[in-house]
């Protein structure tokens, strides 16, 4: 199955985010006042061949915790869906 | 004392430390490339040196962690071996999870680039033997370097804690935290003692000609362990 796979690599709550500061600063300088905390994190499109979604899904959780996010730090998401 | 110096593409202090335990140290040293599957035979010491592995793609030292080098590395560190990372040897290691914690963006998000003083403490290490209490003062080059910990009291029990920025004096202060590292931690090490990270560069500081020969510690210390069968 020709999959698509999209990975979102975020922060954990209350590891310091200083890029997300800056952003947030930033934005309520121009004006955004309704700005709050500002988080910023990594996306990653894979596209993968696979049996069906749940194989997928197994080897992206592999492929998570070995290389696409440091879990000592970060946590992930993994949406799976058909190519287009 | 034969010491193998790991190049990754990216390294950029992978001869500065061939120059620290060759040319300063008189010791035999040389190059493992990151593709190798063995480190050079005979090896006594490990270390990785400064750089941008990779790229610093995805995480700094992420992609280095995974080559194939690194299980010779393993090897050698879980047989007792000496292994010293410095700055992104550092965040190679504990990408590697050979050390605990995380190198993270500097909390000013600038690359700071000065010489730093950080105190030797925490449990003995083939590094850092007799050297507790001693105030070193050594270059930083690094965006990534301020370490965090999930369960960071726990960490400080253990004694792990091997180098943290002072000031000159040996005094902790804020100002003397170059990064915004957790508890001012500026080197750690693996639970034997036998695997060590710091982000300055020991190497650099090995030479009074180069501002300061305080980084020579380090190696003496290791060469000291070693004649005395103490370490590997």
């Amino acid at each position: 199955m020709k999959l698509s796979a999209k990975v979102y690599v975020t922060l954990k709550r209350g590891v310091l985010d200083p890029q997300g500061q800056a952003v947030s600063r930033s934005l309520r300088g121009l004006g955004f006042d309704e700005v709050g905390d500002a988080r910023i994190g990594k996306f990653i499109e894979l596209e993968l061949d696979a049996p069906d979604e749940a194989a997928a899904r197994k080897r992206l959780g592999e492929m998570c915790e070995r290389l696409l996010s440091n879990t000592v730090i970060e946590d992930y998401r993994i949406e799976v869906g058909a190519r287009a | 004392m034969n010491f193998a110096v790991v190049r990754f593409p990216g390294s950029n202090c992978d001869q500065d430390a061939v120059h620290a335990v060759v040319d300063v140290l008189g010791q035999p040293g040389g190059l493992a490339w990151h593709k190798d599957r063995e480190l050079p035979p005979a090896t006594d010491c490990v270390i990785v040196p400064g750089g941008f592995s990779y790229g610093d793609y995805l995480r700094a030292g992420a992609m280095a962690a995974q080559s194939p080098i690194m299980a010779a590395v393993r090897a050698f560190a879980e047989r007792g071996g000496p292994v010293l990372g410095i700055c992104n040897g550092y965040q190679i290691l504990t990408e590697a999870r050979l050390l605990e914690g995380a190198l993270t963006r500097n909390a000013s998000l600038k690359f700071v680039c000065k010489d730093v003083h950080v105190k030797v403490e925490g449990q003995g290490t083939p590094f850092s033997r007799g050297l507790a209490g001693r105030v070193l003062r050594m270059p930083i080059a690094h965006a990534e370097g301020r370490f965090v910990h999930p369960d960071l009291p726990a960490f400080e029990r253990t004694g792990r804690v091997i180098f943290r920025y002072v000031s000159a004096a040996g005094a902790l202060d804020d100002d003397a935290n170059p990064n915004g590292s957790s508890a001012a931690i500026a080197g750690t090490c693996n639970a034997a003692g036998n695997v060590v990270g710091l982000m300055p560069h020991p190497e650099r500081a090995c030479e009074t000609l180069l501002g300061s020969a305080d980084g020579r510690a380090l190696f003496d210390t290791v060469l000291g362990a070693f004649a005395a069968g103490g370490c590997a």
